[in-house]
């Protein structure tokens, strides 16, 4: 059955897919599950429209409301389409160097943006989104970096997606962001299948981004729960870039650049499973695709110079 | 041959500028105080009370060391040692 009654209806039950070309042995499979088949084109439909709906049943949303929400992209677009059917007003926190096409969407879906300094990185889109929500009382933050319905609409629905789909998944990759879709598939899936791997993939950003962290005012999700995980990648932009431009060329699937950074961690577990010949099913997030980047020329042209191009943006 | 290591800006008062420093060990412990031995200070940024400061994130070839035991982490020749500040980062 694939009729819905409205858009939001149309959320979840993304696809799952093989990559036979890019798998590295016979009984070391690699599975794509494609978040970008969501209403607006990205896995955060699913924690956005999970987070309101708690908001509206705790009663702390109402009809008229104001949004606010630091948000890098995604999550922002999710929330400004619910927010336009729902009848509420968005104001999204967003540090100046996301790319162009996030900025167009958001203020064709009516969010208003706030920009933070680029040298701050979504730090200083937390920092500032919390200091709006100080001066600004009937505001309401869903916070998805702290929300527990985030992590919980993962558990809910990715988890039990894999799982009905793939029994047989050893791994779980994903990128770790607000920790909200590790967290979630994570818990859920160690409660079914023990032996699990949650293997987190972190974008390593060039120096802009890291520059003006001082390490003390390090930021760590609330969600973050380091039991869930069992492993964890940082990967630079110029091999984000080369998987990214891999899968589309050998798999056929045109994603985002972060999905990059998430295969090169996947391909380092099925290539480790591989090396010591046991049987492995790993699932990684393809968390949107390609065509808010495209601005960027990450998918075309030297790979170098691409890659140099992304290093001051925020391009997970 | 060593295990080079990449500082992030924040802690490059400590190694005179550098980006990326030589050190030798065979755990992430050991090559911490053969970096010491030549950029002092840099243990006290990045271990706290015998354990690794919160918002330091250590990798080695591109694995974060405390899912690999940490401080006891082993490290061989030709290894890169990324040393990164703690950051929101992903698709948010």
């Amino acid at each position: 059955m694939a009729r819905y009654d409205s858009l939001l209806d149309a959320l979840g039950d993304t696809p799952l897919v093989g990559l036979p070309r890019l798998s590295p042995a016979e009984n070391v499979r690699l599975w794509a599950k494609l978040e970008d088949r969501n209403p607006t084109g990205s896995i955060k439909d699913r924690p956005a429209l999970a987070m309101i709906e708690t908001a509206e049943r705790e009663g702390r949303l109402r009809p008229g409301s104001t949004i606010l929400e630091p948000t890098s992209g995604n999550t922002g677009i999710s929330l400004a389409m619910a927010a336009r059917l729902k009848g509420y007003r968005l104001v999204c926190v967003m540090p100046e160097n996301t790319s162009p096409e996030r900025r167009q969407l958001l203020t064709a879906y009516g969010a208003e943006i706030i920009s933070s300094p680029a040298a701050g990185g979504s730090n200083m889109a937390v920092a500032l989104a919390k200091q709006l929500a100080a001066a600004n009382p009937d505001w309401v933050m869903l916070y998805q970096y702290g929300n527990q319905a985030n992590a919980a609409a993962h558990y809910r629905t990715t988890g039990p997606e894999i799982l009905r789909d793939l029994p047989t998944v050893t791994h779980f990759v994903a990128g770790l962001g607000t920790t909200g879709t590790l967290v979630g598939v994570g818990r859920y899936l160690r409660e079914h299948k023990p032996d699990v791997q949650i293997i987190a993939a972190e974008p390593r950003y060039g120096e802009l981004v890291y520059g003006l962290r001082n390490l003390d005012e390090g930021f760590v999700p609330e969600l973050y729960d380091p039991e869930v995980l069992t492993g964890r990648f940082s990967v630079g932009s110029r091999d984000a870039l080369r998987r990214t431009r891999q899968l589309l060329a050998e798999e056929g699937i045109f994603a985002g650049i972060s999905t990059g950074a998430v295969l090169h961690a996947a391909l380092a577990v099925a290539e480790k499973a591989a090396g010591t010949g046991e049987q492995a099913d790993v699932v990684f997030v393809v968390a949107d695709a390609g065509w808010k980047y495209l601005s960027t020329g990450a998918y075309g042209g030297d790979l170098d110079q691409a890659a140099e191009r992304l290093e001051g943006q925020l391009w997970a | 041959m060593a295990v080079t290591v990449s500082i992030p800006t924040i802690l490059r008062t400590h190694t005179g500028g550098e980006k990326s420093v030589e050190a030798s060990g065979t755990t992430l412990a050991e090559l911490i105080d053969d970096l010491e031995s030549r950029h002092s200070g840099l243990k006290d940024r990045l271990v706290k009370n015998g354990n690794l400061h919160r918002f330091v994130n250590v990798y080695v070839n591109d694995e974060d060391v405390r899912f690999a035991g940490g401080l006891t982490a082993p490290v061989n020749d030709g290894d890169n040692v990324t040393i990164l500040p703690a950051v929101a980062g992903g698709m948010r």
